[in-house]
């Protein structure tokens, strides 16, 4: 049962360890790069090539959420999810079905919605990310966030933060939408309590809400 | 999951040099959508995992006159958003529109939808591809509303490709990069029913990659994809029918019509092709096709009801693609 308990696999020795050389390794990625202009094609290719595996040990990761950029180190398999929440204290989507289903994940990269819990987050290197964190102007709610509670769109809330961003990612792709391009636009997130109707009703609300300011 | 080794190539070369001519060994990174599942399922443990999103020649979505080549990491959000495929390709963009989560059609790819592993519960908890336990299928009497009703010797799983009934429909092919070079095939060739319980159901070999995706055009041809899922939001379908029609005149000369999520691999429903020849596109006929469509399923004890599903999807699914131009 433990094995199925990602957590303790992540707090546990990796094979091969975190060891300095695998901190060297990965470090080697990022000056590879770097040092790529100033090297001949051969060489550039050779310097990539040896850089080209990390892992299986904590190498460092660089991740640009809500505008800021973050360095923490971790394995190759910890999810960008596992990575806000347990690395970064960022902590606003939820950690849910972990299996792409459920949409309680649900952030933005460069502008599309996804489920956090399915991307790598050395895989999420070089995005834009946004989280239900980065939405807000400073001590203003979202128009997103007041139109839920508008309209009870939570009960548990624990489905709420995922909801938010996915409609966030619909309303930016679509100002105005119809309810039914709501409905299909939410298709990738689940509530339990069977608030849906609320919801609905809140992202049309915000629609009208926001027109005119696409991020108030 | 099991720690790995993570490699993030930049061509496709420097790719099929880190793979493994053993399964299990290292596995291929797209959008992940169906990878990391099972690697938290310990389903997959792999040592090493390939991101082949790097590889620029395998995105991306082009038209040209000879018919569309599609990227195998080009996503499904792409393929939805391509005016190309919504006019001469509407069966491809409403099997995409089927994986009803935006989440998912941002994240996964065209190649990625092809080789996803199949969502056979048994398979999903351990019980190897062909769900057996002391050499015998636990399919059959067990929980299988899900299954097939096409089984094949004793292969009870479906395949979960959205996208493969349509493209094989629309006479498509694959392309496949390996150590000793190139090589094509149909796009109903690449799925195979599984020899023992540890076989894979695709024609790859370990250490090959699926590059691209290419359709001939469709110019004249009326196709369509109906699908029936469970849910309304996000859930793998019950049963899918895709059918690519050529017409001369007002009667069918020559039609495609292919069954998804009903077999191990996809069904060519060649007795309802053979019937359709020469017909109108009626409600009639179209209800007779759907018929002549199952006749020789052989539903299990718990999934008898997929057989009624599909005989209306692919009514339907002819009744659309006579609406549609072409």
């Amino acid at each position: 049962m433990s094995k199925h308990h990602d957590e303790l696999d992540e707090k546990a020795p990796p094979k091969g360890g975190f060891s300095r050389r695998g901190f060297f390794r990965g470090v080697g990625v990022t000056s590879g790069a770097l040092g790529s202009a100033i090297l001949g094609e051969q060489e550039a290719d050779a310097a990539q090539a040896a850089g080209a595996k990390i892992g299986p040990g904590a190498v460092p990761v660089s991740l640009n959420i809500n505008g800021k950029v973050h360095n923490i180190n971790v394995e190759p398999r910890v999810t960008l999810l596992d990575a806000c929440r347990n690395h970064l204290d960022i902590t606003g989507a939820k950690r849910v079905c972990d299996r792409g289903t459920c949409g309680a994940c649900t952030m933005i990269a460069n502008g599309k919605v996804i489920y956090s819990c399915t991307v790598l987050a050395v895989d999420a290197q070089g995005k834009q990310i946004q989280t239900i964190e980065g939405i807000a102007a400073a001590a203003r709610p979202h128009p997103l966030s007041t139109a839920f509670v508008n309209n009870d769109g939570q009960q548990c809330g624990y489905c709420t933060p995922g909801f938010v961003m996915a409609a966030k990612g619909l309303l930016d792709k679509n100002p105005s939408p119809t309810y039914d391009q709501v409905k299909a636009g939410l298709g990738g997130n689940l509530c339990r309590c069977g608030t849906y109707v609320g919801v609905r009703k809140a992202v049309l609300e915000a629609a009208k809400a926001m027109k005119g300011a696409k991020n108030a | 999951m099991q720690a790995f080794e993570y490699a993030n190539p930049t061509s496709l070369k420097e790719a099929l040099g880190m793979l493994s001519s053993q399964w299990g060994e290292a596995d291929i990174l797209a959008g992940g959508t169906d990878l990391l599942s099972l690697m938290k399922e310990y389903i997959h443990t792999p040592k090493r995992v390939i991101n082949i999103k790097g590889i620029k020649e395998l995105g991306g979505i082009t038209k040209t006159a000879a018919g569309l080549r599609i990227g195998a990491t080009a996503t499904l959000d792409e393929l939805t958003e391509s005016a190309a495929v919504r006019t001469e390709y509407p069966s491809l963009h409403q099997a995409a529109m089927g994986v009803s989560s935006p989440q998912i059609r941002n994240m996964g790819t065209v190649g990625g939808d092809l080789c996803q592993r199949p969502r056979c519960w048994y398979f999903r908890q351990g019980y190897g591809i062909l769900g057996q336990e002391k050499g015998k299928s636990l399919v059959p009497d067990g929980e299988n509303r899900y299954h097939a009703i096409f089984p094949k010797s004793q292969a009870y799983f479906v395949n979960a490709s959205s996208l493969a009934p349509a493209l094989i429909a629309l006479g498509a092919k694959v392309k496949i990069a390996g150590p000793n070079g190139n090589r094509e095939l149909r796009v109903e060739e690449l799925f195979v029913v599984p020899s023992s319980n540890a076989a894979r159901e695709l024609a790859l070999a370990p250490n090959e990659i699926l590059t691209e995706i290419v359709v001939p055009s469709a110019r004249g041809v009326k196709n369509a994809t109906y699908e029936v899922r469970q849910k309304e939001a996000l859930d793998w379908p019950l049963v899918t029918a895709s059918v690519a029609i050529r017409m001369k005149g007002s009667s069918v000369a020559s039609a495609k019509v292919v069954l998804g999520h009903v077999g191990p691999t996809p069904v060519v429903a060649t007795a309802a092709e053979q019937m359709l020849t020469g017909k109108s596109l009626t409600q009639d006929v179209a209800t007779e096709a759907g018929k002549s469509a199952l006749d020789g399923a052989q539903p299990l004890n718990g999934n008898a009801y997929k057989v009624q599903l599909a005989r209306v999807a692919v009514k339907r699914a002819l009744l659309e693609a006579a609406k549609a131009r072409g």
